[in-house]
C-alpha cells in the first residue's frame, strides 16, 4: 500500500506544477527546479487520543510537548532562584534556608535551566516544530526515535524531580558537578542525589541523542525541492549546527558522569587521589580530579553554544521579518555559526584558567576564545546593519530582539575579560562571572525565545497574543533583568566569591547589602513578570484575533502550510518547491515588500532580486 | 519611539553607574596592579562598543521605523563593508589578547626570590607551612599526615626538618617580598583567594599547585575561599598580615619548627620512613 501512495504523490506533485506554470503561458524555464530524488515519506497517523497526542509521532506535537515540559523545569529553576535571592538579598527573611538548601538550590538551578530548560526548549522545542516546516518535510525522518526521545527526555526529568525527594535531597554539588566534592559527605547530597542526577543526565543524553540524529538527518535528507542548504532560514541553520555540537559534546559529559557514577557506586577512582577525610585515609588513590573537568568543560563550553546558536538563527530570522528587510551579509551568517560551532571545541579550558591545570595551556585558551570573539561580533553587526535603512515594525517581537542584541553585547564584552586569561585571574568564581553568564547564556536566549513565542504562537495556534500584554511583559522583564545582572558585575569587581550562601561582615563586602536587596526586588519581579505571558497565552488561545496565514508577511516556508494550524504531514498532497532564499523582503519592483520562497521567478520577473 | 528612549536610557545609565559606583574594586595590596590596567583597558575598548552598537541600534529604532509607504533598502550583502569590520574587530582582539598575554607571562613565571609558602586547605580550614633556614620546604604525603605531623611531611627529607609550622588560619607575610603559593588540598577543590592580592588558584587534591604575588601594603587583609568545596565553603575563611621586614622576622622567631614539634611530641622519630608511634 505505502508504495502506490508514494508514487501518487509524487505524480500528483509533478502534474499539478505543469498545471499552474501552464496557466501562465509556456513552462518558463527560470522556474526550473530539480526533482525529487526519493520518495516521499510514509508517516504513521495516530487514530486515538493517546497515539495523537500523548506518544505522538509528530514532530510539532512533540516540539509543543518538549516546550510545556522544559517550560515546567524552567518554572521550577524560576522558584529555584526566588528562594536563592531571598536568602541574599533578605536572609533574615529565609531563616528556613540552611547553607545544605542554599547550595542544593544553586545546583539545581544551574543544572536545570542550562540542560533541561534552555537546551531542551532550543532543540527539542523549537527544533521539533521548525525544522520539518521550514526545510519542507513532512516529519522528521524517523518520527518513531523522535517520539522515543521525548519520552526519555520526561523520564529524564522525572529522575531529576525526584531526587527532591530522596533521603539526602537532590545534589548541592554545583552544576559543575567536580569531584572529589560531589560524591564526599560535606556536599548535601553526596548520596542518592548526586547518583540520580547523573543517572538523569545520562538518559537525556540518550533522548536527546535520539532526537538529534532527526533534527541532523532531516535537514540534510528531508529538504524539499529547490532547498539549498544556501537558501535554509538561519535558524536551521543555528539549529543544526547547534545539533552537531551537542553531539560531539554530550559525549564527553555521558563518560564524565557514568565514570563519575563509577567512583560513587563502585569505589573506583576515575577522579579520586588519595583523600584524608575526618582523619582518615579514604579508599581511594591515583584518580585525577583535574581530568573530570577537562571532560565537564569539553561539553559545558559547547553546551553555551549550543543555547547559544539556536538563539543566534532565530533572532536573525525575527529581525529580518519585523525589519521587513533580507539578513544582512546571510553567508557571513552561515560561516560565522559553522566557525563558532567549529571553535566552541577549542576553548573549554577557558573555564580552568585558575583550576591548577599547567597555566601554559593559558596562552592557547586564551587566544583561541579571543579568536572566537570575531565571528560573533561579525553576527552583531549584521544584525544591526539589518536594521540599517529597514523598515522596522516596533512590535513586541522587535522588542524583544532589541533587547536580546543589548544583553548579548552586554555579556559577550564582558566574556572578553574572562577569555583574557590575565584578566579573568581576579574575576574568576567570584559574581561577576554570574553575571556575565546570566547576562550572556541565561537573559539574551531568554529574549530570543520569548520573540520566538511570540512570533510563532500565531502559526502554532492560529491566534495572536495581545501585543499590550506583550509590552509589559517585554518592558518588565527587560528592565528587571538588566537591573539584576549590570550591578551585579560590581559584587564581582568588590571580590565576593560565588556560591556564598553568606557574607558575614567581610570588611569590604558589607556595602554590598544594599544592592544585594535591589537585586533580590528585581528578581522577584522579573520571574513575576513571567506569568504575564502565561495568562496572555491562556487567554489569547481562546479569545486571541484570529491569525489567518502569515499574519507577519513573512517568507519561509513555515507561514505556506495549507491550513493553519499546520496538521500532521504539514504540506497537504504537494509538497512546496522553493525558488528563493527566504529574505527576499522589500525586492525593488516587487508589488508586496516580500516575496515567499514558493513564489517562482516567472511571477516576479520584473524585479531586481539579487540573491536566490 | 518610547521604545528607542528607554534603551537609550538603559545605556546611559550603565555608563553613570560605571562612572559613579560606590562599588569598586578592593584597594589593591600587591604587584598585581598591571591586571588592574587589563581590566581597565579592556572596559575601554569594550564600553566603546557597546556604547556604539546600542546608540546604532537606538538610532536605527528611530529613523526606520514602519511607515506604510516606505520600503527597506534591498542590499543583502556588501563585502567591502564586512572586511572592514573583521580587520577592525580583530585589531581590537589583539590589542587586548596581547597585553593579557604578556602579563600572563609575568603569572606563570615566578621570581627567583620568592619565599615558597605551603598552603594546605581541608574541609574546611587552612594550615601553613613556611621553609627554615636552609629556605626549602621537604616534602609530603597525605598518607603521613595525623596529630602527630600534621602536614604530612617524609620524615626522612632532611629539608622537612626544619620547616616552620603555623597550625592556624592567620599567616603572615612580609611586605614587598615576593611569595610563591604552593597549594595543596588533602581532600577536595579549594581556591586560596585574597580580593586585594588579585591572584588566586585552587588546591588540588593529589597535586601541588602554584601562584605567586608580593604584598606591598602592610595591613590585615581576609582570605576567601573561592573555589566550592562544601557546605562549609562560605564560612571558610583565613587572613593575612603583612608586616614590615622586622615585625615579619619577630613573628616568624615564634612559630614552632617541625623537628621542635616532634621534639615536644615525643611520639614520632626522624630516623625511619614509616611512622612509628611509641
Ligand atoms: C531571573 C532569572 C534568574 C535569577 C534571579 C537567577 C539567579 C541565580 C542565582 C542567585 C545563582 C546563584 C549564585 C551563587 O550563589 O553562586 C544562580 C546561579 C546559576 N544560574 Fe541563575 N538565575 C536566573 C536565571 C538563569 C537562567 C535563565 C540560566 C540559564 C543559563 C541560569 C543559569 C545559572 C547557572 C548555570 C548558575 C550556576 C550554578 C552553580 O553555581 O552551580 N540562571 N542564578
Ligand atoms: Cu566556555
Ligand atoms: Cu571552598
Amino acid at each position: 500500500m505505502s508504495e502506490n501512495y508514494n508514487d501518487n504523490k509524487i505524480i500528483q506533485a509533478q502534474s499539478s506544477e505543469t498545471v499552474s506554470a501552464g496557466g501562465s503561458g509556456a513552462t518558463p524555464d527560470i522556474d526550473y527546479v530539480r526533482p525529487a530524488e526519493v520518495l516521499e515519506q510514509d508517516l504513521y497517523h495516530g487514530h486515538s487520543f493517546i497515539t495523537k497526542w500523548v506518544f505522538c509521532q509528530d514532530a510539532k506535537v512533540i516540539g509543543i510537548q518538549y516546550f510545556l515540559l522544559a517550560t515546567f523545569t524552567g518554572i521550577i529553576g524560576l522558584i529555584l532562584s526566588w528562594l536563592m535571592r531571598l536568602q541574599l538579598g533578605y536572609p533574615e527573611l529565609a531563616g528556613f534556608m540552611t547553607a545544605e538548601h542554599y547550595y542544593q538550590f544553586v545546583t539545581m538551578h544551574g543544572m536545570i535551566m542550562v540542560v533541561y530548560f534552555l537546551t531542551a526548549l532550543f532543540l527539542g522545542g523549537f527544533g521539533n516544530y521548525l525544522i520539518p516546516l521550514m526545510t519542507g518535510a513532512r516529519d522528521m525522518v524517523f518520527p518513531y526515535v523522535n517520539m522515543v526521545s521525548f519520552w526519555m527526555f520526561f523520564v529524564a526529568v522525572m529522575v531529576l524531580m525526584a531526587s527532591f525527594f530522596v533521603p539526602g535531597g537532590p545534589t548541592g554539588a554545583g552544576w559543575t558537578l567536580y569531584p572529589p566534592q560531589a560524591i564526599l559527605e560535606g556536599t548535601p547530597g553526596s548520596g542518592m542525589g548526586i547518583i540520580l542526577m547523573l543517572v538523569s543526565l545520562v538518559l537525556f543524553v540518550i533522548g536527546f541523542t535520539m532526537g538529534g540524529l532527526n533534527y541532523l538527518i532531516t535537514v540534510l535528507q528531508s529538504r524539499t525541492r529547490g532547498m539549498t542548504l544556501m537558501r535554509l532560514p538561519l535558524s536551521v541553520w543555528g539549529i543544526f549546527t547547534a545539533t552537531i555540537l551537542a553531539m560531539l559534546a554530550f559525549p564527553a559529559l555521558l563518560v564524565g558522569g557514568l565514570m563519575l557514577v563509577l567512583d560513587t557506586i563502585l569505589g573506583t577512582s576515575f577522579f579520586m587521589p588519595t583523600i584524608l577525610k575526618a582523619g582518615e585515609v579514604l579508599e581511594y588513590g591515583g584518580g585525577s580530579p583535574i581530568l573530570f573537568q577537562h571532560l565537564f568543560w569539553f561539553f559545558g563550553h559547547p553546551e553555551v553554544y549550543i543555547v547559544a546558536l539556536p538563539a543566534f538563527g532565530i533572532v536573525s530570522d525575527l529581525i529580518s521579518v519585523h525589519a521587513r528587510k533580507n539578513i544582512f551579509g546571510y553567508r557571513m551568517m552561515v560561516w560565522a555559526i559553522v566557525a563558532i560551532g567549529g571553535l566552541s571545541f577549542f576553548v573549554w579550558a577557558h573555564h580552568m584558567y585558575v583550576s591548577g591545570m599547567n597555566p601554559w595551556f593559558g596562552f592557547f585558551f586564551a587566544s583561541t576564545t579571543l579568536i572566537i570573539a570575531v565571528p560573533t561580533a561579525m553576527k552583531v553587526y549584521n544584525w544591526i546593519l539589518t536594521l540599517w535603512r529597514g523598515n522596522i515594525r516596533m512590535n513586541v517581537v522587535m522588542l524583544w530582539c532589541l533587547g536580546f542584541i543589548l544583553t548579548f553585547v552586554n555579556g559577550g564584552i564582558t566574556g572578553l575579560f574572562l577569555g583574557n586569561v590575565t584578566v579573568d585571574v581576579p574575576l574568576s568564581d567570584t559574581y561577576f562571572v554570574i553575571a556575565h553568564f546570566h547576562m550572556v547564556m541565561g537573559i539574551a536566549p531568554l529574549m530570543v525565545i520569548m520573540g520566538a513565542v511570540y512570533h510563532w504562537f500565531p502559526l502554532v495556534s492560529g491566534r495572536m497574543l495581545s501585543e499590550k500584554l506583550g509590552k509589559w511583559h517585554f518592558w518588565v522583564t527587560f528592565l528587571g533583568a538588566y537591573s539584576i545582572y549590570f550591578p551585579m558585575h560590581y559584587l564581582g569587581f568588590i571580590g565576593v566569591p560565588r556560591r556564598y550562601f553568606e557574607m558575614y561582615d567581610s570588611p569590604y563586602v558589607t556595602s554590598a547589602v544594599g544592592m544585594n536587596e535591589f537585586i533580590s526586588m528585581a528578581a522577584f519581579l522579573v520571574g513575576a513578570a513571567q506569568f504575564i505571558l502565561i495568562y496572555n497565552i491562556i487567554k489569547s488561545l481562546k479569545t486571541g484575533k484570529l491569525a489567518g496565514k502569515n499574519p507577519w508577511k513573512a517568507n519561509s516556508l513555515e507561514w505556506f502550510t495549507p491550513t493553519v494550524p499546520p496538521e500532521h504531514g504539514n504540506w497537504g498532497n504537494k509538497l512546496p518547491i522553493v525558488y528563493r532564499w527566504p529574505y527576499d523582503y522589500s525586492v525593488p519592483g516587487a508589488k508586496e515588500d516580500f516575496i515567499p520562497q514558493t513564489t517562482p521567478p516567472s511571477k516576479v520577473s520584473d524585479t531586481e532580486v539579487e540573491k536566490t | 519611539m518610547h521604545a528607542g528612549i528607554i534603551f537609550f536610557l538603559v545605556v546611559l545609565g550603565s555608563i553613570l553607574f560605571h562612572i559613579f559606583t560606590p562599588w569598586y574594586w578592593t584597594d589593591i595590596a600587591s604587584n598585581w596592579g598591571s591586571m588592574d590596567d587589563t581590566i581597565t583597558l579592556t572596559f575601554w575598548v569594550g564600553g566603546v562598543v557597546f556604547i556604539t552598537v546600542c546608540l546604532f541600534m537606538i538610532y536605527c529604532v528611530f529613523k526606520f521605523s514602519y511607515k506604510e509607504e516606505r520600503r527597506a533598502e534591498y542590499k543583502p550583502e556588501d563585502n567591502k563593508l564586512e572586511k572592514i569590520l573583521t580587520i577592525a574587530t580583530t585589531l581590537g582582539v589583539i590589542a587586548l589578547l596581547a597585553p593579557g598575554l604578556i602579563i600572563w607571562n609575568q603569572f606563570v613565571n615566578v621570581p627567583k626570590n620568592a619565599i615558597e609558602i605551603d598552603v594546605m586547605a581541608w574541609q574546611w580550614g587552612w594550615q601553613y607551612r613556611l621553609p627554615g633556614e636552609d629556605g626549602k620546604l621537604g616534602n609530603t604525603k597525605v598518607v603521613n599526615i595525623n596529630d602527630n605531623n600534621p602536614f604530612g611531611i617524609i620524615l626522612d627529607d632532611p629539608n622537612g626538618k626544619d620547616d616552620v609550622l603555623i597550625q592556624s588560619e592567620e599567616i603572615n607575610l612580609q611586605n614587598n617580598r615576593p611569595v610563591k603559593i604552593l597549594l595543596r588540598s588533602v581532600d577536595v577543590l579549594h581556591n586560596w583567594y585574597v580580593p586585594q592580592f588579585r591572584a588566586k588558584m585552587d588546591a588540588v587534591p593529589g597535586v601541588v599547585t602554584f601562584y605567586w604575588f608580593e604584598p606591598n601594603k602592610v595591613g590585615e587583609y581576609e582570605v576567601l575561599c573561592a573555589e566550592y568545596c562544601g557546605v562549609g565553603h562560605y564560612a571558610m575563611r583565613g587572613s593575612v598580615l603583612v608586616k614590615d621586614e622586622q615585625d615579619y622576622k619577630n613573628w616568624l622567631q615564634e612559630q614552632e619548627t617541625f623537628s621542635e614539634l616532634v621534639a615536644k611530641q615525643k611520639k614520632i622519630e626522624f630516623s625511619e620512613t614509616k611512622l612509628a608511634k611509641k
